[in-house]
């Protein structure tokens, strides 16, 4: 069965989705995503969409299913690399995926995640728990 | 053999008929039907004008024909410059169109004139067979358009040949007052039609040019600058219905990609009135923008539109809203600043 790849870079994983993605094979990549999660206790979870171009509903739902379910495992998603097209058609669809970070692309991505996790310390160091 | 077998009409002697071939041409119309295509290099012809030439007088013909056919083939040149004189005397642009570009068009217009008459029916123009004269027609409607003639100007091109029409018609049909009548009617009928059809091109060419001036400032009026790097202004003047935010979205989020901005200003001073409607597509262009990794700064807001906004009970959500760009702008780059000291 095909899968997309997941990569760790660091206290990263980076997913980029390369392929037409049907719905069997979005929900794979969530069950192998929380789990590589979950496993590697990664901090951050960057997903490249710079391939895709369309997107249904249901890719969208998928999105922010997989922000929601790493926040609870307490970590915070980014998704790259969105074509202009695309966000106008999940825009229309009434998908703005709220509380999914977004950014233009990977090097950006990674930028934002890790500033994150600075201030994250940061805010820990000043209120040891 | 053509000759003999061809009926005659009632009214008009032979002789007129003889004298006017030989008028026309030094062929013998036997020649003519031997080579309809002019295919003898010592006598080039027009096929189409030997086509008509040959129909019209097809033994068929008495059987369909008007005396109008009858009334063009005889005395073409002289109604051409009686209906040129019409034209001068009536239209008042003169100077816009030359003499002979008008004679031109008057001749081609008998000529094609002639042709449909040959093949088809004089009660129906919508038939196939008329189908030269009326894009010659359409052709002349939307150039006098372009030119600033008026549709009254343009029609009466057609409708001015009436006057010609008619006296060589009633020339024809003599002391026969019924055939006079019908063939009036036809006449009256036919050029009314054809007038009528040349002021529908004429509108249909005026609306074209409506609808691509419309298209040009679409798309002239929403421009996307920056201002700063990785900041975008977009100014929105004017109303804001779904076909603008689409141009506008797609304007944005693709100069997002060119040049990597993460911050966008739009800027709605020139935005007359904000209803919940327009204040959606607002916010869907700043979700689309999101969803590429840039944040939306709404700038050039007006006491009045606040207060709109706040009776509409429109929600905002998150979108920082600024009153002028000046602060907006300010906003941006302390953001920047701050995120790039990192």
């Amino acid at each position: 069965m095909e899968r997309i790849p997941i990569l760790r870079m660091g206290g990263y994983l980076l997913v980029t989705i390369q392929v037409d993605m049907h719905d069997r094979l979005a929900l794979t990549l969530q069950d192998d995503l929380t789990e590589q999660i979950s496993r590697t206790s990664a901090r951050g979870v960057l997903i490249d969409i710079s391939a895709m171009e369309i997107v249904d509903s249901f890719i969208g739902r998928m999105l922010a299913n997989i922000a929601g379910m790493a926040r609870i495992l307490d970590a915070s998603t980014v998704v790259v690399g969105m074509q202009p097209a695309v966000a106008i058609t999940l825009v229309e669809l009434g998908l703005s995926l709220p509380g999914v970070r977004t950014a233009l692309n990977v090097e950006r991505g990674m930028a934002l995640l890790q500033r994150d996790l600075g201030t994250q310390e940061a805010a820990h160091a000043h209120h040891p728990a | 053999m053509l000759r003999q077998e061809r009926a005659r009409l009632p009214d008009s002697p032979p002789a007129v008929y003889e004298a006017k071939r030989t008028e026309e041409s030094d062929f013998t119309l036997w020649d003519r039907v031997k080579s309809p295509l002019g295919d003898s290099p010592e006598r080039p012809c027009d096929p189409s004008d030997s086509l008509t030439l040959f129909l019209e007088r097809s033994p068929l013909m008495p059987l369909l024909a008007s005396r109008i056919t009858n009334v063009l083939q005889d005395h073409q040149p002289e109604m051409l410059e009686e209906w040129l004189r019409e034209l001068t005397a009536s239209v008042t642009r003169r100077e816009l169109m030359p003499p002979s570009e008008l004679r031109a068009q008057c001749s081609e217009f008998i000529q094609l004139l002639r042709a449909a008459l040959a093949r088809g029916r004089v009660e129906d123009i919508e038939g196939a067979e008329w189908q030269p004269l009326r894009e010659m027609l359409g052709d002349l409607s939307r150039s006098r358009a372009l030119q600033g003639f008026t549709p009254r100007e343009t029609a009466m091109f057609v409708f001015s040949f009436k006057r010609p029409l008619f006296r060589y018609l009633r020339q024809a049909c003599g002391s026969d007052t019924e055939a006079l009548a019908s063939e009036t009617w036809s006449a009256t009928q036919l050029l009314d039609e054809l007038g009528l059809w040349t002021a529908d091109s004429f509108q249909k060419s005026r609306e074209e040019v409506i609808l691509r001036q419309q298209q040009d400032l679409l798309e002239l009026s929403t421009p996307v600058v920056q201002l700063w790097d990785g900041i975008l202004a977009l100014p929105v003047i004017g109303t804001l219905d779904s076909n603008r935010t689409q141009i506008v979205m797609e304007s944005l989020l693709q100069t997002i990609v060119n040049t990597g901005a993460e911050i966008a200003i739009i800027d709605i001073t020139g935005v007359p009135t904000v209803d919940t409607l327009t204040a959606q597509h607002l916010l869907k262009a700043v979700a689309a923008a999101r969803l590429m990794g840039a944040d939306c700064i709404i700038s050039g807001i007006r006491p009045q539109i606040a207060q709109t906004i706040v009776h509409l009970g429109v929600e905002l959500g998150e979108v920082t809203t600024k009153a002028t760009m000046k602060s907006a702008f300010q906003f941006a780059l302390r953001k920047l600043g701050k995120t790039s000291a990192l």
